[in-house]
């Protein structure tokens, strides 16, 4: 009885589980079958699921209208530049805050934090005026400074919870075998933090991608990345949803295949810690 | 000594001769919209004319757009050389001094042929600081079959009582056909750009040339409830969500009897490869109360040049080719007469090709119609139609939006919006100084 109880609820989560990922994966799904119809089936009502004519003309469209490649690259380069530069920085930072805190150690932490909590449009003239004098507007070098800056908090806050779970003991038996502090940080603290810093290089790597308001601001031609990409094809004025529908699709599909292949170690790394 | 001087003069040599291929490149940031994306595909003809200009195009959504070139052009940012904006965005950036002036274009330009109307919002103090790209009105789309049915003929200049009767007569909610659609989605470019318009032809304003709020005036009364009655009585269910694109998909599909929006949306309705309604589609003017206004408004997506820009010659050349009579002759020979940028020259009303597509009559006679120097039955001390052209209009106008938004919904009632609407924009102006 209680073996049939536990198969039946078993299949009830299992159904569960799986409406609730469809749920979630469906407006994806809907965007990148929108992608493949005409504009009049974009709007249709009732809409078609997949019965319709498939076309790529909205892909021709965009390639033709659009320089997908310039704006791949500065993505590519201003999220993995601003996650790299930002770990250069935490990596340091975590591991004074996690094994020789001092009594403001939690409150410089959660003044960290709050700036997350400053809406970006209060900030933008300043940053703005400063990225002019400096020459920093339109340019990579500029956004990846400003996305490892507004990303820094959350790495921090990400290493400091995964270097707390690592035995300070260990750390201190490589001192007593003559370790320096950079070794000790290089050779026996990063190896054994891996799945985190892993999970955080991934996880900052997908905000980076996705930021949009800094993105928007601060570029106009040379260094916009794929989030101007997208934006240069909504309207207001016009039915365009098949083409935005193939501009979306085609800038968030590396993110989605990178999210894919790593979803183990992402996993992995969130979850870093939480049994014990 | 000779050789050095020899390589000095091959040296200088080279460099003039290599300076015509050394192009400047103007970076303009423009709207995405079926016009301005047509001009991106056509500038090979100004390459061909200008070897010497390269162009880079920045293309946004409008909203974002806004928000990025004012950016940009208050903090004399220079990202760009050719901005696209509104009627709003002149006059105040003009008075500010932001933009280059255009008075100095040649005459070949023809500054004359521009519409009297869409060339005033476009002026201050004399001075022209932006050339109009395309220019829009709004007007009554209806469907002649529904219409017909209903046993009705649209009048070429209806009232706002005859919208209503026919909207109730068109309506067949069990065939999902409703008799009017009209924007009621919150923003100042959404719900209150039909509101105000419309209120204007109900001699409402929004405010006395004292600068105080006139929502608690019965005009406003008049105005509102009318809306929220007809559309409740005869428009779609959830119309509070509706903006331009939603209304334009309910008539394309067929299920609207009446719009009123932009007159750029009649090239989208009468197109059968979108519109499934699109050899039914009649036109009309925007309904008025025989009180000396209609409920129509003025826009002119426009091309300007900042004041910061370091390549004003180059920009006034491209402004000059994009918004020329020649552009317009180009167009038409490329992509058909249909497709020419509308509501900016006397001399394209003019023409007979031109006048052979349905929507140009309805089109020049509602762009006649507004007048954004005085836009209402009576005196005000603003310029606009559909909108107040000062800066604070934007944030106050989204603001009303919401309310009167709230009102359609029903989670709240047309008084209560009212007086939300008149504490709001007395606060708010106030603090502007506005109101000492």
């Amino acid at each position: 009885m209680a073996r049939a109880v536990s198969t039946r609820h078993k299949t009830i989560v299992t159904i569960l589980a799986w409406s609730i990922g469809f749920l979630i994966f469906f407006p994806i799904l809907w965007t990148v079958l929108t992608s493949f119809k005409t504009e009049a089936e974009a709007v249709a009502s009732p809409p078609s699921f997949l019965n319709f004519s498939w076309t790529l003309e909205n892909y021709t469209e965009v390639q033709s209208r659009s320089n997908y490649a310039r704006h791949f690259y500065n993505s590519v380069v201003i999220s993995v530049g601003s996650t790299l530069l930002g770990l250069l920085i935490a990596i340091p930072a975590a591991w004074s805050m996690a094994f020789v805190p001092t009594r403001r150690t939690k409150d410089i932490l959660m003044w960290m934090l709050s700036t997350k909590m400053l809406p970006p449009v209060g900030v933008l003239i300043p940053i703005y005026l400063i990225f002019r004098d400096t020459g920093l507007l339109d340019s990579v070098p500029g956004l990846v400074v400003v996305l490892t800056l507004i990303n820094l908090p959350i790495i921090v806050w990400m290493l400091y919870t995964y270097f707390k779970e690592i035995p300070g003991e260990i750390l201190e038996a490589a001192r007593m075998d003559g370790a320096t502090l950079w070794s000790e940080i290089i050779h026996v603290l990063t190896p054994m933090a891996v799945p985190g810093i892993a999970s955080t290089l991934l996880l900052n790597i997908i905000l980076a991608w996705n930021e949009a308001f800094w993105t928007l601001n601060l570029t106009a031609a040379n260094a916009a990345p794929l989030t101007a990409f997208i934006a240069s094809y909504s309207s207001p004025e016009g039915l365009f949803y098949a083409k935005l529908s193939a501009a979306s699709t085609m800038a968030i599909a590396p993110i989605l295949i990178m999210g894919w292949f790593s979803q183990k170690q992402l996993v992995r790394g969130l979850t870093f810690g939480a049994v014990k | 000594m000779k050789n050095f001087v020899r390589a000095l003069l091959g040296a200088s040599a080279l460099c003039a001769a290599m300076s015509p291929a050394l192009a400047e490149t103007l970076t303009i940031a423009t709207v995405n919209n079926g016009d301005m994306i047509r001009m991106q595909k056509l500038t090979d003809d100004f390459k061909a004319k200008n070897p010497d200009i390269d162009l880079e195009w920045v293309t946004l959504e409008e909203n974002v757009l806004r928000q990025k070139v004012t950016t940009d052009i208050a903090t004399k940012g220079g990202q760009f050389d050719v901005m696209t904006i509104g009627t709003y965005e002149v006059p105040i950036w003009g008075k500010q001094g932001w933009l280059v002036s255009l008075n100095d274009l040649p005459a070949s330009y023809d500054v004359d042929d521009l519409l009297p109307a869409i060339r005033g919002g476009l002026t201050v103090d004399g001075n022209l600081y932006a050339a109009p790209f395309y220019g829009e009105s709004s007007m009554v789309m209806y469907r002649k079959d529904l219409m017909e049915k209903a046993g009705l003929e649209m009048p070429d200049a209806p009232t706002w009582d005859f919208i209503k009767e026919a909207a109730a007569k068109m309506t067949d909610k069990d065939a999902e056909i409703y008799g009017i659609c009209l924007r009621g989605k919150a923003g100042w470019g959404e719900n209150m750009a039909f509101l105000t318009a419309a209120a204007n032809s109900f001699g409402a304003k929004w405010f006395d040339m004292d600068w105080k709020p006139q929502f608690d005036g019965e005009a406003w009364k008049n105005t509102l409830s009318f809306y929220v009655d007809m559309m409740n009585a005869s428009g779609p269910p959830g119309a509070s969500n509706n903006g331009f694109n939603e209304n334009l998909a309910l008539f394309q599909q067929g299920k609207c009897g009446m719009w009123i929006d932009a007159t750029v949306a009649a090239s989208f309705v009468t197109n059968p490869a979108d519109s499934k309604v699109a050899d039914q589609v009649g036109f009309a003017l925007a309904p008025d109360n025989g009180l000396g206004k209609r409920g129509n408004w003025l826009w002119a997506w426009s091309l300007g040049i900042p004041a910061g820009s370091q390549k004003v010659d180059s920009a006034k050349k491209f402004v000059a080719w994009a918004t020329s009579k020649d552009y317009l002759a180009l167009v038409a020979e490329k992509e058909g007469w249909a497709n020419v940028p509308p509501g900016t020259r006397t001399s394209l009303y003019e023409n007979p090709e031109y006048a052979k597509i349905p929507f140009a009559k309805m089109t020049i006679d509602s762009i006649n119609a507004a007048d954004p120097t005085k836009p209402t039955v009576d005196e005000v001390p603003y310029t606009g139609v559909q909108f107040v052209a000062i800066p604070e209009f934007q944030g106050l106008g989204t603001a009303v939006g919401q309310q009167f938004s709230a009102a359609l919904a029903g989670t709240t009632s047309v008084d209560e919006a009212l007086a939300n609407a008149q504490n709001l924009a007395t606060r708010e102006m106030t603090k502007a100084g506005y109101i000492k």
